[in-house]
């Protein structure tokens, strides 16, 4: 029978839910990594029990860990845990995230008082590993680039053709900071990525990394200089359904977009949302016109609308939204939804999981017309992923 | 014996007790000490001392002997009690946020 594991990242550690296929009962682990920042957790297509995990800190810095049995152990890969080190210069360095300044200079970017300011790795946001192969993964890092591992996570090397672009001194950080958070691989091309930067935009790859464009026509964001600006727009979260590549969502700051032609044009699709500002969007694992979002107060009030929890549906591929609230609270509730904390699961009917920053995750098994809270109390979460095991 | 007090999340990084004894040979400095910290558990390598720079990360601090040691060269020596293994030396987490 098939299960799901739902890994969620919080502000302070990790917990795994586990449930069989009928997402009634659930089992919590956690908290692993506790008192760290985990600020996402990403299983392997190609192999469910190859889980990569961001862990960071303001005094440590940036870890990287990683499980092959499925998040029951864990371990920073190239050095085990209890295994004493081989003797010589390590041949491993998990949390070395260099940018490759040889390839593409380092450049300065647009700090929040427009003054330029240098580019400094701070932390890994997202992981995403490879279709195909489970020793390959991206990672998303603030200041904004992509890493790439070939080797489970022992080694990166920077893609510097998205830095190098040429456009990096017109990036600029949004409030969370000047993060690369989302990272989309075609499952149809394998030279083909998207990835979407906090305010730079988004940029798609056709060569497997080596150059990017940006990809950002139709995007109209009010509070930038030029409002239809070829960069700067504060994308907040990009989904695509792995079985329709190249239609693609996003929710920016203000607008709920969608493209039809991988990117190249953008066309808002916010219809009757009572706010179209949010952070999360996704698309229904087997419908690939239903689509997910939580509309969010404003960026004054990261908070939901009129003290209501609600997921807004639409299976119209946008414009047309109805309000999903059963089992959701529907006064008093001040929480927030991020940009990674909502996922689909591909059983049938579909899973729907989000997390919130007042440390509920909740999981609709039935589309989202309903929904319960598999637990209520951990720390804020930063972000969810599903796995679906068979 | 040089003995190296750790905070508690280097500690479970590490998979190691409060403290460590390391064996480091002489100069003892924070540079030797690190080093061999570094070498028995590498995967304190960058989580102290940034990867390239070898320079402290800014919200820790190095004491010994009552002394906060966290600006004095990398290369100075440090207490003798502290490379008779008489006292630890400390890296400590800076007390920030919440």
């Amino acid at each position: 029978m098939s299960s799901v594991r739902v890994l969620v990242g919080t502000r302070k550690g990790a917990f795994i839910l586990t449930s069989d296929g009928k997402r009634e009962k659930w089992e919590v682990s956690g908290p692993h990594f506790a008192g760290w920042e985990m600020y996402h957790l990403k299983g392997s297509p190609s192999d469910p029990n190859r889980i990569y995990a961001s862990q960071t800190s303001g005094w440590f810095g940036q870890i990287v860990q990683r499980s092959d049995d499925g998040g029951k152990t864990w371990h920073q890969p190239g050095t085990p845990a209890g295994q004493p080190p081989e003797p010589g210069p390590p041949k491993s360095a998990s949390n070395k995230f260099a940018y490759d300044a040889a390839a593409a200079p380092l450049t300065t970017h647009q700090w929040y008082d427009g003054t330029q300011h240098p580019w400094e790795f701070k932390r890994v946001w997202h992981l995403e590993p490879s279709l195909t192969d489970s020793d390959t993964v991206y990672a998303g890092v603030e200041d904004a680039a992509i890493f790439r591992s070939t080797d489970g996570g022992e080694n990166w090397q920077e893609l510097p053709g998205l830095r190098g672009h040429g456009t990096g001194p017109k990036w600029q950080p949004g409030a969370g900071g000047m993060c690369l958070h989302t990272i989309i691989l075609d499952p149809s091309n394998p030279k083909r990525m998207w990835i979407a930067i906090s305010a730079a935009g988004a940029f798609r790859t056709d060569d497997g990394g080596k150059s990017w464009k940006p990809i950002n026509r139709g995007l109209k964001s009010q509070y930038i200089p030029d409002p239809n600006a070829e960069i700067g727009h504060c994308v907040h979260h990009i989904a695509m359904n792995p079985k329709r590549p190249g239609v693609l969502f996003m929710q920016k700051h203000w607008d709920v977009m969608r493209s039809d032609d991988a990117g190249d044009n953008w066309k808002e699709v916010s219809g009757n949302l009572p706010t179209d500002f949010g952070f999360v969007i996704d698309v229904h694992a087997h419908e690939p016109e239903t689509i997910y979002v939580l509309p969010i107060k404003s960026d004054s009030e990261h908070f939901v609308h009129e003290g209501k929890l609600r997921v807004f549906r639409s299976k119209s591929g946008g414009n047309e939204w109805e309000p999903l609230t059963k089992g959701l609270p529907q006064k008093d509730c001040y929480v927030n939804v991020l940009r990674d904390a909502m996922a689909v699961d591909s059983l049938d009917k579909c899973g729907i999981y989000f997390g919130t920053t007042g440390g509920q995750v909740y999981a609709s098994a039935d589309a989202g017309d309903s929904w319960n809270p598999i637990v209520r109390d951990l720390p804020a979460v930063l972000s969810v992923e599903v796995q679906t095991l068979k | 014996m040089v003995r190296v007090t750790l905070p508690y999340h280097l500690r479970t990084l590490a998979h190691a007790e409060a403290e460590v004894t390391l064996e480091v040979s002489n100069p003892v400095t924070q540079r030797s000490v690190l080093d061999a910290l570094e070498s028995r558990y590498p995967m304190l390598r960058g989580a102290i001392r940034d990867h390239d720079t070898q320079q402290r990360r800014a919200f820790l601090r190095f004491f010994a002997c009552e002394e906060d040691l966290s600006h004095e060269s990398p290369d100075a020596l440090l207490p003798e009690a502290v490379a008779s293994g008489k006292e630890p030396f400390i890296v400590i987490g800076a007390i920030a946020g919440g």
